[in-house]
């Protein structure tokens, strides 16, 4: 039996939106995924270190303050330097178009903005998991 | 008549809220109404149709766009456009790193600075921000929270160098904290010393500042966190009502700060349900004022609200929608009774709004103004069975949660034990499954989507804001008169420790051009720092 996939749903920088968050959250939870939720306002290392303890599959970051280019690629280098290469990273938020590519370069998997089912993050999270 | 006229659409009809919706509503809905007990007329107790005798037809609403972005000067630039435009009061975002208490050289702040609002480190700052724009003339509202008692005190600075006495300066600050812990989350210190530095500011705007409105009691970030219409109306008023006790309890006299007590409103999609939701807001508010408060001036007892439209309803999908999406909650403010208003641009699901789309968002209300006969008569729905049903309605469930709240030990004790959250975030899943089974339709999101490119010109924020913010402040902090900082800084510590009213001591500290991150840090030592529980 494949094991239960483990998530991590961050909420890097300084803003409170976790509406988005939590309904995701909650979903990935309904898909029989087990999730873990950082809460509010943590820094890149604080998720990183998150990832390690937790040792899950996929971190999904949620971010409303158009700080992504900022805080996403800092998330990224610290899985790297734990050794966690494969762990599935999305982001989640108001992500405009031209920002996506450079997400995605920096080693996004998938990013999904306003509107987007929760359906499609759980059917893509699935299809996309390298851990197993 | 066959049985397939009598089919219906739907097995239930319901509101954006979940609230079921009957086929008609008649006399029988309304039997117990009383018109005098109930509504009065407009500028009459309990207010339901209207704080003042003539509303609209004296003045109308306050156009108020929320804005800010980048540096002092680019925000400053933004105000006097829009003040050209024809808007008549300013509204200021600020970004999330002045909001949280940081100077834009702390390594929290950094890729956050200008990009949700304006950034705000010093008087320096705020002296540019407010440059040319007469102080005497203009009413600001600052969306600021935690930190709200060092705003307002370097806005009362600025306005003393331009002359402006404080006594004659007009305006807002948000300054309430409950809702942070609740919804936005923009919160810094614990709830006790939060709340007395709100009731600090009650009182010295009493006695110096007394056009301030020193609160607004906000639903809106309720709303946009999930809620339903009845869930924002009943935290939101139980929150004022905290705030008033709190005020009592430091020793005020509820005359001597209630008339100053504001409120902040959403307006979401469903017209008739949000209408109702601010008339019963005026009529609760009106009976807990005189009755529980026991409050003697009639001020005390009126519901001022300024209203936004929701954010959250905007899509970023066929962003134009989203100007008529705006034109209908515009209108349930307006029938509602608003004494001010902003309107979301439609460009807002993917960034502040560009200068365009801003200017087509505040014709929208001086189309409502001028054009569309609405503001002609007073809360012209009143009377209708099915408004005055469902005003009724969300007294009736408000009372049912402010009675769960006390049951709970009050506003605090719930906030604690995580309840308005969890509400909150059940309402929020349960729209969104809604929305994904298409039960609830989201034009372009759930139904009738295309193929589409954003073709709508986004605001981009200058990414050299961050390096010209920090060089500015470094500058202060270089040029300023240190021992004096230093003073300043350890007579607030000391007011803090003790109980003395901390306005003065902020002024003074703002004055010397200590930084907001250096003040919020005096404080952070003295109260220490919240942190929630974090729950899904």
């Amino acid at each position: 039996m494949e094991r239960t996939i483990r998530v991590l749903v961050g909420k890097p920088g300084l803003d409170g939106h976790d509406r988005g968050a939590k309904v995701v959250a909650r979903a990935y939870r309904d898909a029989g995924m087990e999730v873990i939720y950082t809460g509010l306002h943590q820094t890149p290392e604080q998720i990183v270190q998150a990832a390690v303890q937790e040792d899950v599959d996929v971190v999904a970051l949620s971010i409303l303050s158009g700080a992504h280019n900022t805080l996403v690629p800092k998330v990224i280098e610290g899985l790297k330097r734990e050794g966690l290469d494969d762990v599935l990273v999305l982001v989640g938020g108001i992500i405009p178009e031209e920002d996506v590519e450079f997400l995605k370069k920096a080693g996004v998997a998938g990013v999904f903005g306003p509107g987007t089912p929760t359906s499609e993050i759980i059917e893509f999270t699935r299809e996309n998991v390298k851990r197993k | 008549m066959d049985r397939d006229e009598k089919r219906e659409r739907r097995e239930v009809f319901m509101t954006v809220s979940g609230a079921p919706i009957k086929r008609k509503y008649g006399p029988e809905d309304v039997a117990d109404l009383d018109y005098q007990r109930d509504l009065g007329d407009p500028g009459c107790y309990p207010y339901t149709r209207g704080i003042h005798e003539t509303m609209y037809r004296g003045r109308v609403w306050t156009m108020r766009q929320f804005a800010g972005f980048g540096t002092a000067e680019q925000s400053n630039e933004r105000y006097k456009y829009l003040l050209e435009q024809g808007q008549t009061g300013l509204s200021v975002a600020f970004d999330m790193p002045t909001i949280m208490g940081y100077d834009s050289d702390h390594p929290r702040a950094d890729g956050e600075v200008g990009k949700l609002g304006v950034a705000v480190d010093s008087l320096a700052d705020m002296e540019i921000l407010f440059d040319g724009i007469p102080l005497d003339k203009v009413t600001t509202s600052m969306t600021i929270n935690a930190p709200a008692a060092i705003l307002l005190a370097m806005y009362i600075a600025v306005a003393e160098k331009q002359g402006v006495s404080p006594r004659d300066i007009g305006g807002t600050i948000q300054n309430d904290i409950l809702k942070e812990y609740i919804a936005q989350k923009s919160y810094i210190f614990p709830p006790r010393p939060s709340l007395r530095l709100i009731t600090d500011i009650f009182a010295y705007c009493a006695e110096h500042v007394p056009r301030w409105n020193t609160i607004s009691i906000s639903g809106y970030h309720i709303r946009e966190a999930g809620s339903t219409a009845v869930q924002e109306l009943a935290f939101t008023l139980a929150n004022g009502m905290a705030y008033v006790q709190a005020g009592i309890d430091a020793g005020l006299d509820v005359d001597s700060f209630a008339p100053r007590l504001s409120f902040f409103f959403n307006a979401h999609n469903d017209l008739f349900e949000e209408v109702a939701k601010f008339r019963a807001a005026r009529r609760i508010w009106a009976r807990v004022m005189r009755e529980r408060f026991g409050a003697q001036n009639p001020r005390s007892w009126l519901l001022r609200f300024h209203t936004q439209t929701a954010g959250c309803s905007l899509t970023a999908q066929q962003p134009e929608v989203n100007i008529i999406r705006t034109t209908i909650q515009a209108l349930a403010g307006v029938l509602g009774g608003t004494q001010s208003l902003h309107t979301n641009s439609m460009d807002e699901a993917w960034a502040l709004p560009s200068a365009d789309a801003v200017r087509i968002a505040l014709r929208t209300q001086q189309v409502l103004a001028e054009e569309s006969g609405v503001a002609n008569t007073i809360d012209p729905l009143g009377g209708s069975y099915f408004v005055e049903a469902l005003t009724d309605r969300m007294e009736r469930e408000a009372q049912e949660y402010f009675d769960r709240i006390e049951r709970l030990g009050g506003v605090v004790a719930a906030i604690e034990a995580g309840f308005q959250q969890r509400e909150i975030a059940d309402a929020a899943y349960r729209y969104q499954k809604r929305v994904e089974s298409g039960e609830y339709t989201v034009v372009g999101v759930n139904k009738y989507l295309i193929e589409e490119e954003l073709k709508i010109p986004l605001l981009r924020i200058d990414p050299d804001v961050q390096a010209r913010q920090i060089e500015r402040t470094r500058r202060v902090r270089r040029e300023r008169d240190e021992v004096e900082v230093r003073r300043c800084l350890r007579d607030l510590e000391e007011g803090a420790r003790g109980d003395a009213n901390l306005m003065p001591l902020i002024l003074a500290a703002v004055k010397a051009y200590a930084t907001l991150g250096e003040i919020v840090d005096v404080f952070r030592t003295v109260f220490g720092e919240y942190r929630e529980r974090a729950i899904f």
